[in-house]
Formats: C-alpha cells, sequence, structure tokens
C-alpha cells in the first residue's frame, strides 16, 4: 500500500500573500484588536455555457435565418403576438404561426448610453418596440440608420422595415430594423 | 373577519454602495437586532417568542452563494424555527412582508419576523445590471440589449408621446426624492439637486440620466408582525410596544406579463371593467376623460403604464376600505426605481387619472410640507410620496427595500421619526394612515399594502 499523503499541495497560482498584519502576541488585548482589521476582498469567478432551447419558439429563430419575420396567432379569436408565444393568454388555446409584415411602425424607443456589461462595447445602441399591422402586441428590436445623438420623440410612429443578418447567429437580433 | 395583525417594531441598516465590512448576514443582524432592541427585548427573550420568518432577497448571482436564506436563519438563530425564502424581482420586499402577514393573519403564527438584503457590490455596476436584465426574458428581451433603464427609458417616450409627460416634470421626483433624504440618515445618496442637475447628469438611456435612476446598494431591513395574542406574549415577556399601535389593514398584488411587447393593448369597456377605480368608474367626468384618450389612441396597459399595479392599488384600497387614496393615505412609500415610474405609479394608485402623472409630479401634492425644495409648487401637499427619499436616494438593495419601506411606514405612524431619525422633518404629521408599494421587473409583480395606527 502506498503511503497516503500528509500533506495539501503548494500550487502556484491565485492569492499567495505573506505577513498579513497580526499581532505577535495572542492575548485578550490583542484578540479583541482584530475587531479593528479590515475586510479581506478576494476576487470569484463564476463562469457556466448554458445549452438553452427555444423549444416550441425554435420556428421563429429558423424563420429570422430564412429571411421570415413570424409571429403567433390564436386561431379562434385572430389575437396575433408579434413576439411569438406558444399558447394564448386569453384562450388558452395552442397558437398557429403566421407571417408578419416585413414593415411596421415604431411604439417606443430608447437609446442606451450605457447597460449591461455583455452590451457596453454597442452603446450607444437603439432599443425599439415595434407595432405590425394586423398585430395586437409588440416586438423589442434594434433600430439602426437613427443618430442615436439625436433622439426625438418624433422617431415614435416612424415607419420602419425588418432587415436580417447574413451570418444569422440564432438570436433576436438576426432581426432588426430601418427607417423606411 | 380576518384576524388584526400589527407591525410592532422594524430595522434598517445603513445602504451604502459598499459594506465589505461585514458578510450579508451580518448586516441582516444589524437591521434585526436593531427592530429588537426597539421594543425593549433582548436577544434571547425574542428568540424564545418568535414563531418563524420570512426571508427576501432576489438574487442567487450577486453573492454567488445559494441559499443565503438560511445561512442569516442559522446567524440570527432562528434554527430549527420554521422559514422560508419568497422572490419576486423588485417585489420581494413587499412579497416577504405580506407573506408575515399571512403567516400571522392564517394563524399559523403569532410572531413572525420579516427580513430581507441584498448585496450587489461583489460585482460591477455593469456586471450587476446584466444580473437584473437576466430578470426579463432571455430567449427574446435579455439578447437585444438587456438592460432595465433601457427597458424603462422605452414606457417613458411612449408616456411622454401620448400625454406630454416631459423630462422636467420627472426631474422633480428626482429632486424631491434626494432632498427628502437630505433628512433621512440611512439613506444612501442625500443631496440637494436642481432641474438643471437632473437633467445635465451623465445620459444613461434616454431621457432617463443617472439622476433620474436608483442605485445599487448593500443593505437589510427587517420587521416584526404579530397577531394580538403575539401582542400578549411580547408584553408578558416586558416588551414596550410602542403606542399607536400600527396594523396591516390592506393587502393588494398584482401580475404582469413578463416581456412588455406581450402586454395587452386592451379597449375602453375592457378597463373598465377590470381596471379602472371606483372613484373612475363613478364620474361621468372620468369616464368622458378617458373615452377621450381612447380616441386618440390609449390603450390599456400598454407599455406605458402597470396594469399590475392598479390591481393590487385596487385590491389593497378595497381591503382597507379606501375610495379615494389621495385624501385617505396620509403619506405612500412607493417604488421610485426610477422618475418616471413613479409618475407612472401614481396613475396605477389612483392620485391621478392616467395621464396625468407628469403635472400630478410637478404640482406638488407627492411633496412633503415645511421642506424647502427650491421649486415654484403650484399647490399644496396632498400625500407625501417617499418622504424618506425611496429608492432613488436610499438606495435599493432589491430583497431589503420593500420592507425597509414597511418600517419606515410603521415608524411615521408611530410618530417615531424623530427618534430614529434624530430629526423630526420628514415626520408627517399625525399620520394615520399610510401605503407601501413594491415593484419587480417591467410591472411583472406589484404589491400594495395600507398600514393604519389604531385610533
Amino acid at each position: 500500500m502506498s503511503k497516503l499523503p500528509t500533506h495539501r499541495p503548494e500550487t502556484l497560482g491565485g492569492y499567495i500573500v505573506h505577513n498579513l498584519p497580526f499581532p505577535k502576541v495572542l492575548n485578550e488585548e490583542t484578540l479583541a484588536l482584530l475587531k479593528q482589521m479590515s475586510p479581506i476582498q478576494i476576487e470569484q469567478v463564476y463562469q457556466i455555457n448554458y445549452l438553452h432551447s427555444y423549444g416550441q419558439d425554435s420556428p421563429f429563430f429558423a424563420g429570422l435565418t430564412n429571411g421570415v419575420f413570424l409571429g403567433s396567432r390564436d386561431p379562434k379569436t385572430g389575437y396575433t403576438y408579434a413576439n411569438p408565444r406558444g399558447h394564448d393568454m386569453f384562450t388558452g388555446d395552442e397558437t398557429q404561426w403566421v407571417v408578419l409584415p416585413n414593415e411596421g411602425t415604431v411604439h417606443a424607443f430608447t437609446v442606451c448610453h450605457f447597460g449591461s456589461e455583455e452590451f457596453l462595447p454597442e452603446c450607444p445602441f437603439v432599443l425599439a418596440l415595434i407595432e405590425f399591422e394586423g398585430a395586437n402586441t409588440l416586438f423589442l428590436t434594434r433600430l439602426m440608420g437613427v443618430d442615436p445623438n439625436a433622439a426625438s420623440l418624433d422617431w415614435i410612429g416612424m415607419k420602419v422595415r425588418a432587415e436580417y443578418l447574413r451570418n444569422s447567429k440564432l438570436k433576436p437580433t438576426d432581426v432588426y430594423f430601418v427607417p423606411v | 373577519m380576518p384576524p388584526v395583525v400589527y407591525v410592532v417594531s422594524g430595522g434598517v441598516s445603513k445602504f451604502a454602495k459598499a459594506r465589505p465590512d461585514k458578510t450579508f448576514q451580518a448586516v441582516v443582524k444589524e437591521a434585526y437586532d436593531y427592530a429588537i432592541r426597539d421594543i425593549g427585548l433582548t436577544f434571547e427573550q425574542f428568540t424564545e417568542l418568535v414563531d418563524g420568518s420570512v426571508a427576501s432577497y432576489f438574487s442567487d448571482h450577486f453573492q454567488r452563494q445559494l441559499m443565503s436564506g438560511i445561512m442569516v436563519q442559522d446567524y440570527l438563530g432562528l434554527c430549527p424555527k420554521p422559514g422560508h425564502r419568497v422572490e419576486g424581482g423588485g417585489a420581494t420586499g413587499g412579497l416577504c412582508f405580506q407573506e408575515a402577514w399571512k403567516s400571522v393573519a392564517s394563524g399559523h403564527m403569532d410572531i413572525c419576523a420579516a427580513y430581507g438584503f441584498e448585496t450587489m457590490s461583489h460585482v460591477e455596476t455593469w456586471k450587476g445590471n446584466e444580473f437584473i436584465a437576466l430578470a426579463s426574458d432571455v430567449s427574446f428581451d435579455y439578447p437585444v440589449g438587456g438592460f432595465y433603464s433601457g427597458y424603462y427609458a422605452m414606457m417613458v417616450t411612449r408616456h411622454m408621446k401620448e400625454f406630454g409627460t416631459t423630462v422636467e416634470q420627472m426631474a422633480h421626483v428626482s429632486v424631491k426624492n434626494h432632498i427628502n433624504a437630505y433628512h433621512n440618515p440611512y439613506a444612501q445618496k442625500r443631496n440637494r439637486y436642481t432641474i438643471q442637475d437632473i437633467r445635465d447628469a451623465p445620459m444613461v438611456a434616454w431621457p432617463l440620466t443617472r439622476l433620474d435612476i436608483c442605485v445599487m446598494s448593500d443593505g437589510a431591513a427587517a420587521t416584526i408582525l404579530c397577531s394580538e395574542e403575539g401582542l400578549k406574549k411580547l408584553e408578558q415577556a416586558g416588551a414596550k410596544i410602542a403606542r399607536p399601535l400600527v396594523k396591516v389593514t390592506g393587502i393588494g398584488r398584482g401580475t404582469d406579463a413578463m416581456r412588455m411587447a406581450d402586454r395587452p393593448h386592451a379597449d375602453y369597456d375592457t378597463f373598465m371593467r377590470h381596471s379602472a377605480t371606483e372613484q373612475e368608474k363613478s364620474s361621468d367626468e372620468t369616464r368622458a376623460y378617458y373615452r377621450r384618450l381612447w380616441d386618440k389612441g390609449f390603450r390599456y396597459p400598454g407599455v406605458h403604464s402597470f396594469r399590475a399595479g392598479r390591481t393590487a392599488g385596487n385590491m389593497a384600497w378595497k381591503h382597507a376600505g379606501l375610495t379615494d387614496p389621495l385624501h385617505e393615505l396620509d403619506f405612500i412609500e412607493l417604488h421610485d426605481a426610477y422618475t418616471s415610474s413613479e409618475i407612472q405609479t401614481y396613475e396605477d394608485l389612483g392620485l391621478c387619472r392616467y395621464g396625468e402623472g407628469g403635472p400630478f409630479a410637478a404640482s406638488g401634492k407627492a411633496f412633503m410640507p415645511g421642506i424647502d425644495y427650491g421649486l415654484n409648487l403650484p399647490e399644496k401637499p396632498a400625500c407625501p410620496v417617499n418622504p424618506s427619499g425611496g429608492l432613488i436616494a436610499c438606495g435599493h438593495p432589491v430583497g431589503a427595500t420593500g420592507l425597509m419601506q414597511a418600517v419606515f411606514a410603521v415608524w411615521e405612524l408611530q410618530g417615531t421619526i424623530k427618534k430614529h431619525f434624530g430629526d423630526d422633518r420628514l415626520q408627517v404629521k399625525n399620520a394615520r394612515r399610510g401605503a407601501i408599494h413594491s415593484h419587480a421587473g417591467t410591472g411583472t409583480y406589484v404589491t400594495v399594502s395600507v398600514l393604519e395606527r389604531e385610533l
């Protein structure tokens, strides 16, 4: 039987510290002084790759890669969602796929000059909610072709049309909108 | 008739950009110990009496720690008593308060502690924005540029377009809340600003500037709820409970679709049937006002209004027997994550009609009396909103925020603001009834609770 290790190996990397201030003599007084110690802060890394499924919404993304903008419609009431949805929120019925028009109008917008870490390099960028003829709900998208430094409420109501990325990323940003 | 539920005490840690001096459990203990000390009990005495707890915190990501709630329960010496965590985005604190109310109202507990916290300083602000944005649909919303300030800015551009709301009206909210917080030692940002300061601040998401938006914080809050039986137990143990007693008289909650894009754009009849306040339904003039709005293209809730907030408000007012919140409430602590959302919430809560939030913000009705805001306000205060300074000035350590509102509301109703703040300028004189409002996501979960002092 081989000898079992009795010491944890000393490794390189991470934090290596020596001589952190600490009392030379440990007694009631010096131990109480430890209450005045500044906090020690270290870095911790948290990184994960998720395998995300679009589930019943997958055809929407397949549509974008083919330049087709799909929505969902309740077969009985005709209520139409510009952002796909597997079941209708009023009837509870399964929705059907419908092709939405490639043109719509800006319902609301903003220019993001700051953002989440992932999108900081893209600032400033324009977010917009688009409304479509024949659809009861909106679609969140990026609006291109407008000057982010000249934001104006006049953009609301502006006619816009869908453009598609040539190299699909299988994300909702595969479609974006530009002024007609 | 449901049993009476009292809120007898509360405590709040100092809200700060970062609290590296303590772990989250120890920060909660600051607030929890304060609440116990305030009723004159020792830690051991209270631990003996309390039946259980509810924990409130929003994100596991901020701390890279799952089950933080039980770590607090453990640190507070509450094990093995019952406890659970609630989570509902920004409304987590409000949900926690209501869960504690349920625990007592149901008879399950006589004394229940509600505590909440968030430790947001462990990541950079832009990473924090990313964590918060993960509370939007990760298939359709987050990948487009997930950023909550962006979502709220879209709401307000629509509000401005439909109703003529102005950035100066929004800035009135920021000036009010920051100057209120000047007198609140618990607040993170205690500054005197002008309208121009708000507009000159760096643009974050047009038209919202940095001073239109609350900040991330580290902080905690705790409150103690009890039944009449619980009150007896506490007082028999020697507790000195402040009189007048404060009780919960109204509870309301509402929800809405996660994706803002999916919100309905309903017609006038649907709005009147499901969402109009009793006051709106009973007024010929207001019904005509809404007819005119619909003729101009208004649809409800669209992206400019919070159906969840209106639902929660209507439910809470009905429970508390209120029909005119502006005149029947002495103050409101509401979830002003953005100046614009305070304006939207005025409308949801029926302080004014939909579309009138902008002028209401600049009218003076939501300001505190006796405080110089450096503004020319045309009307007298009617119902001060966010006398504490709200989220914009106090900070927004998410899980603590709704409970912080409850604590400040209890102190207002007890008339003990001077004792806790060392200054009585934020004491609403003779406050008899107040409301707290907690709000998540883009208006996905909203809670409203009414607190009232006994006569």
